[in-house]
């Protein structure tokens, strides 16, 4: 098989990988907001059961969460969800459980800016909105943007996990590939396209640190 | 107006605040008049800056009464403070403003950001009017050419000047400071108290929690002495730091024999 045809097969599954990476970012990110907040909410019941969502989120792997959005409604109450199912439960899966480490890393920067900053800001006479936007959240990116760097290349290489719901991403191009070609040479162009993809990811997130840069605490 | 000017800027009577079990203050009654500058000294933990957050509002009082001008913002019932609404609450706090002791700059403004963003967003003036003025303020605390600068390439003594051009973009009747110098080393130290002595001069009404003895003879109207939650000694300088009455105004003074 020519390497062109090859680099076209694996091309064609890097396009739903991206889907699959850009469709958990967009939602993960902003429900990741809501789960720091509830997680550290007053009222009690509702940080203790954002806190069991994201210890079991965190806790099983998403391989087995996938599996279990995918075959969950059909053997639990006989619900037949059709074929598209699959790329809701995949989406729902990352999102949901990529929000459970998101909202962790938006805790962990959030309860990091100094008390002092809000009382600045309240003396002023800052509405509770305008003091979470302007003061509190341009510093809690810069604080956190290394953590979620991590999180955000360990997603390039879970989007391989969307095969167990049987979306045919990148890598299980590359194993099909290299099944019916005895060949390892998908699996080496996957590593390749996998890491450039990451480089790309490194690249951006670099060039925002770099320009949150201008200061120091 | 002269019904205005005998109305004292701040009063606050019969304050009681605990933390837990802790009684802070017992029962402080304080008020200050317009042009008054009012220094507030004593040991640590007497209650002095929960004095002052309570006065600004970053601390709720159990009991007593809280008002700026003819704004009241606690009233007392059966012995339990009871505030106002949040109009009432918003109206208050643009009557004062407050400097304290770690700056709290906002790291990730500029200096003139920080001292013009609060008006504009806030107070909702002009951007051009209000960034004129950051600059004459700035100014005014020597602090010229540092506009563009973010606030970790200063000093402490110029942060905290920074601090005090913020609090006073907001055309406050009132200053409060707590401890203004007491992160910062002498050199620094007295260029912050020059800052302050000038806006005394010019007849600013401030209340300023303080440890700088010699400081705060020179420049307040009006000592003020707690401990234990309660106002030992009040009075000019020259009756309070030079010839206490009390005993433990005594006893702390002493501490400060020689400077």
């Amino acid at each position: 098989m020519e390497l062109a045809t090859m680099l076209e097969l694996l091309g064609s599954g890097l396009v739903l990988t991206l889907q699959v990476f850009f469709t958990t970012l967009i939602g993960a990110l902003p429900l990741g907001v809501v789960v720091a907040l509830c997680r550290m909410s007053k009222f009690k019941p509702l940080a203790l059961i954002t806190r069991l969502y994201i210890s079991i989120m965190r806790g099983t792997p998403l391989m087995l969460q996938l599996m279990a959005l995918m075959f969950g409604p059909y053997y639990l109450f006989g619900l037949q969800l059709g074929g598209d199912w699959k790329y809701w439960a995949c989406s729902i899966g990352f999102i949901i459980n990529y929000a459970a480490y998101f909202g962790e890393i938006y805790r962990s920067g959030l309860q990091s800016i100094p008390r002092g900053q809000y009382e600045a800001a309240e003396v002023l006479g800052y509405t509770r909105s305008q003091t979470f936007l302007k003061i509190v959240l341009p510093q809690v990116v810069k604080r956190i943007l290394p953590a979620m760097s991590n999180e955000v290349i360990t997603l390039v290489k879970d989007t391989s996990l969307a095969f167990v719901v049987g979306i045919m991403e990148m890598f299980t191009q590359a194993k099909a590939l290299a099944a019916s070609q005895v060949s390892m040479i998908p699996y080496v162009l996957a590593g390749v396209i996998y890491w450039v993809f990451n480089f790309i990811v490194e690249m951006i997130l670099t060039r925002i640190e770099k320009k949150l840069n201008y200061y120091h605490d | 107006m002269t019904e205005q000017s005998t109305l004292p800027l701040l009063a606050i009577e019969h304050a009681k605040k605990s933390f837990g079990n802790t009684e802070v203050l017992k029962d402080i009654s304080l008020s200050v008049t317009p042009g008054e500058v009012v220094a507030i000294i004593g040991p640590s933990g007497g209650g002095k800056s929960t004095l002052l957050r309570c006065a600004t509002l970053l601390e709720t009082l159990d009991g007593g009464s809280l008002s700026f001008g003819d704004v009241q913002v606690a009233h007392d019932e059966n012995g339990r403070a009871v505030y106002a609404g949040k109009d009432t609450i918003k109206k208050a706090k643009e009557q004062f403003g407050l400097v304290f002791q770690d700056f709290n700059l906002f790291p990730h403004y500029t200096v003139l950001k920080n001292v013009m963003d609060a008006p504009v967003s806030v107070l909702k003036r002009p951007r051009a009017e209000a960034e004129q003025h950051a600059r004459e303020l700035l100014a005014k605390m020597g602090l010229s050419g540092k506009e563009d600068m973010v606030p970790c390439e200063l000093s402490g003594g110029q942060k905290q000047r920074v601090a005090i051009a913020r609090a006073l973009a907001m055309n406050p009747e009132i200053l409060f400071f707590d401890e203004p110098t007491s992160a910062l080393d002498p050199e620094l130290t007295k260029e912050v108290l020059k800052v302050i002595r000038d806006l005394a001069a010019e007849r600013m009404t401030m209340v300023i929690v303080t440890h700088e003895m010699k400081f705060a003879r020179d420049v307040a109207d009006r000592i003020v002495f707690m401990d234990g939650g309660f106002i030992v000694e009040e009075g000019p300088a020259s009756s309070v730091i030079d010839n206490p009455q009390h005993q433990r105004t005594k006893s702390f003074l002493s501490n400060y024999e020689g400077e």
